[in-house]
C-alpha cells in the first residue's frame, strides 16, 4: 500500500472527549487507509473504547473533527449522518451482551439490511443471512435460534455476521476476542482477516493484547491515559519501541515457557489522575526529567511513518 | 515427604440444570504439596473454578460434589459448615477474579482486614486494625495509614487485588488458592501482581494454587502445571517440561495457538479447530477426540486414563500422546 499517494478514508483531527469536564481523549489525531489495520494498544481506561465510540459518534466529541471520506461526522446532521452510517460499523467487546436476548440471530443479522437495504425481497434477505451465517462459520440452519443458545466464541462470530453483512469500509473492533478462550481467538481474528481481505474494509482493532495486535495490525496506535503516546509501523513498535509506556507494556507480557518473562514495572498506580502540566506518564517513567513535569510532550516524527510523543525519544532511537 | 496439604481423590461435581445433569468436574484426583506451586489451566468451562470450589467446600445450591477432599487430613466435604468456616478465610484462603466485587463495598479496607483476625485468631479489634496496616505494607499498597479508611471504590484495580492477596494471607494459611487474580487487570499490573504473589510465597511459604485461562501468568508462578479438558486432567508436568515437551495433543496444540510479541507473525494466527464439549454432551471415548490431529478409531470408544503412576513427573490422558 503507497500511503504516501492515497487519500485517507479517515482523519481524525485534534479530537477530545469529555466526560463531565474531565478529558477521556486528548488530543487524537491519526488517519486510516482504505484496507488498512490499525491496531489500537492500551490500559483499561486509557481512552480507547472512548475514543472507538467519539469516531463514529456513539458519543460527542467536545473538540476535533472525524473526517469521513470528507464529511466530517462530529458536526454533520443526523440526517448526513445515517447513509454513512451502513459503512461504518462495530463489533463490541461482550458478544452476548451485545445481541439482542429477545431476537433470533437471524433477525439480528438480517436488521442492517432491513434498514439500509430495504427494497430486498424477504427470500433473498434470508439467502444473505443464510450465506452469511455459512461464511461465519455457522450453520445456515441456527438461523431461528436465540444467543443465549450458543457459546461466547459462536455469539462473537453473530456479531461478527451483523456487522459484515453491508460489507462496510470501516469496521471497528472493540477488543472482539479478549472475552474468548486462546483456542477460539485465533478462529475469530482469522475470520475477521478473512472478511476484511473479501470486502477490503479498513479496520481499527482495538484490543489490550499486543500478541493479537502484533498478528494483524499494519500500524500500532499506543494510548495513555487518553493520548496517543506513540504511532508506529507494526515491526517498528515491535523490534524498536521508544516511548517508554510502550517499551513498559511490551516488557510486562507474560511469556509461555519463558521463565521470568515478565520484566519488574514501576510499582505505581495505573490510571492515577493524569496530572494537569506535564507528560501524564511521568510519575511512572524511570526517564522522566524536569521538562517532563512542566510540559505535555507533543507527538512528533522520529522516524518515517514512527511519532512518538516523549521529551526524550531521540535519547531512545538507536 | 510430608503429607500434602490439599488431597482430592476421585471428586465429580454434577450440577442439575431444568432436570439434566451436567458434569463438570469428572473423576479429578490431585494433590497440592506444603509449599507448592502447583498452576491449573484450561479452557472456560473445563472445571478448573469447580474443582477449587468443592476443595474449599464452596459447593453450589445445584450441585452435588462426590468423591474426597482432604485438607489438612480434613474431610472438606464431609465436615460441618462451622468447621469449615474455622478453616476457610484462616488456614485455606481464596482470591478471586474480581477484586471489586470481592470485597464489601460499605466497609472500609481497615476494617475489612482486621474482620478477619478478630473472627479467625480472636484479636481485638485495635490490634486487628494494627495488623491489617501492617499487612498493606507488606502487600506494598503505598501510603497505608491512609488507605485503611478508605472504601474498596477509591482503590484502583491492581491495589484492590493486593488487598484481597493482604486479606488472604492475614492468618498465615497453608494454602491460598487464587481464581484468574490477574485477569481483569491490565498487563503492566498483572506483572505487579504476578511478583507479589512470588515473592509472598518466599515470605509465607504457603502452596499456592494458581488457576488462570493464561499459560503465560502460570508459567510465571508455577513448579507443576495441572491441564484441564472437558472437567478432567489430561495433562500434568512439571511447569519448564509442559512447555517445552507437552504430551496431550490438547496441551501442544493450545501452545501453538498462544500469539506472541516476539518470534515469526504469522498471517494467520494457529488455531485449535471445534469447540470444546458442552457440560451436558455425554463423552465417549476422549473428550478431546473430535478436535485432536492424532484421534484414531480408538479414541472415539476408550476413554484414555490418566497415568496410574501418580508420583510420576509427567502424567498425561491420550492413547497417542506426543512423543517427546
Amino acid at each position: 500500500m503507497n500511503a504516501a499517494i492515497a487519500e485517507p478514508l479517515l482523519r481524525v483531527l485534534d479530537l477530545r472527549v469529555e466526560f463531565g469536564g474531565h478529558a477521556a481523549v486528548c488530543g487524537v489525531g491519526f488517519e486510516l487507509f482504505a484496507g488498512e489495520t490499525v491496531g489500537l494498544v492500551g490500559e483499561s481506561g486509557s481512552g480507547k473504547s472512548t475514543l472507538a465510540r467519539a469516531i463514529l459518534r456513539l458519543l460527542p466529541a467536545a473538540r476535533g473533527a472525524v473526517v469521513w471520506r470528507g464529511v466530517d461526522l462530529t458536526s454533520c446532521s443526523a440526517a448526513a449522518l445515517r447513509p454513512l452510517r451502513r459503512d461504518l460499523q462495530i463489533v463490541f467487546q461482550d458478544p452476548l451482551a451485545s445481541l439482542n436476548p429477545r431476537m433470533t440471530i437471524g433477525d439480528s443479522i438480517a436488521e442492517p439490511l432491513r434498514i439500509y437495504a430495504a427494497t430486498l425481497s424477504a427470500p433473498e434477505r434470508n439467502r444473505r443471512v443464510a450465506a452469511m451465517l455459512e461464511r461465519v462459520g455457522l450453520a445456515a440452519g441456527m438461523i431461528g435460534r436465540y444467543p443465549h443458545e450458543f457459546s461466547g466464541g459462536q455469539c462473537q462470530r453473530v456479531g461478527i455476521a451483523r456487522a459484515m453483512i453491508l460489507r462496510p469500509q470501516l469496521l471497528i473492533c472493540d477488543e472482539p476476542v479478549s472475552s474468548l478462550d486462546v483456542s477460539i481467538q485465533g478462529q475469530i481474528v482469522n475470520l475477521l482477516l478473512d472478511l476484511q481481505r473479501d470486502a477490503g474494509t479498513a479496520m481499527l482493532f482495538i484490543s489490550h493484547n499486543l500478541a493479537v495486535v502484533r498478528h494483524l495490525s499494519h500500524r500500532i496506535l499506543v494510548m495513555y491515559a487518553g493520548r496517543l503516546v506513540e504511532i508506529a509501523p507494526r515491526d517498528a513498535l515491535f523490534a524498536a519501541p521508544i516511548h517508554p509506556y510502550t517499551r513498559a507494556l511490551l516488557a510486562a507480557v507474560p511469556r509461555a515457557g519463558k521463565a521470568g518473562g515478565a520484566a519488574p514495572v514501576p510499582n505505581t498506580v495505573a490510571g492515577a489522575p493524569a496530572p494537569h502540566l506535564g507528560c501524564a506518564y511521568r510519575d511512572r517513567c524511570p526517564h522522566a526529567v524536569a521538562v517532563c513535569t512542566t510540559h505535555a510532550p507533543p507527538l512528533e516524527e522520529i522516524a518515517a511513518g514512527h511519532l512518538v510523543a516523549c521529551h526524550r525519544a531521540r535519547d531512545f532511537t538507536v | 515427604m510430608p503429607p500434602p496439604t490439599l488431597c482430592i481423590e476421585d471428586l465429580s461435581v454434577n450440577f442439575t440444570q431444568r432436570g439434566a445433569r451436567l458434569a463438570a468436574v469428572r473423576q479429578v484426583s490431585l494433590e497440592v504439596a506444603p509449599g507448592e506451586c502447583v498452576g491449573v489451566v484450561g479452557e472456560s468451562g473445563s472445571g478448573k473454578t469447580q474443582v477449587f470450589m468443592a476443595a474449599m467446600g464452596l459447593i453450589p445450591g445445584n450441585a452435588v460434589a462426590a468423591g474426597r477432599v482432604r485438607f489438612e487430613g480434613v474431610d472438606i466435604l464431609g465436615t460441618t459448615p462451622a468447621q469449615l468456616n474455622r478453616i476457610r478465610g484462616s488456614k485455606l484462603s481464596m482470591i478471586f477474579q474480581d477484586p471489586m466485587t470481592s470485597l464489601t463495598p460499605h466497609l472500609k479496607i481497615g476494617d475489612q482486614l482486621a474482620e478477619v483476625l478478630v473472627c479467625h485468631a480472636g484479636s481485638s479489634w485495635s490490634e486487628a486494625r494494627a495488623a491489617a496496616r501492617r499487612m498493606l505494607e507488606r502487600v506494598r499498597v503505598p501510603d497505608p495509614a491512609r488507605r485503611v479508611n478508605q472504601y474498596p471504590h477509591e482503590l484502583s484495580g491492581g491495589l484492590r487485588q493486593r488487598v484481597m492477596i493482604g486479606m488472604s494471607l492475614l492468618c498465615g494459611p497453608k494454602l491460598v488458592i487464587a481464581d484468574e487474580p490477574t485477569s481483569a487487570l491490565d498487563v503492566t499490573v498483572q506483572a505487579q501482581i504476578i511478583e507479589l504473589l512470588q515473592a509472598m510465597r518466599t515470605e509465607f511459604g504457603m502452596a499456592l494454587v494458581l488457576i488462570s485461562h493464561d499459560l503465560g501468568v502460570v508459567a510465571d508462578l508455577a513448579d507443576r502445571i495441572l491441564v484441564m479438558y472437558a472437567g478432567r486432567i489430561v495433562e500434568s508436568a512439571a511447569a519448564g517440561v509442559l512447555f517445552e515437551r507437552a504430551r496431550h495433543p490438547y496441551t501442544a496444540e493450545l501452545l501453538k495457538c498462544i500469539p506472541s510479541v516476539t518470534g515469526p507473525r504469522f498471517e494467520r494466527l494457529p488455531t485449535l479447530p471445534g469447540q470444546p464439549p458442552q457440560p451436558g454432551e455425554s463423552l465417549e471415548g476422549c473428550a478431546f477426540a473430535p478436535r485432536c490431529p492424532r484421534a484414531a478409531a480408538r479414541c472415539r470408544i476408550e476413554r484414555p486414563l490418566l497415568d496410574a503412576d501418580a508420583a510420576a513427573a509427567h502424567r498425561v490422558a491420550c492413547h497417542f500422546p506426543v512423543q517427546p
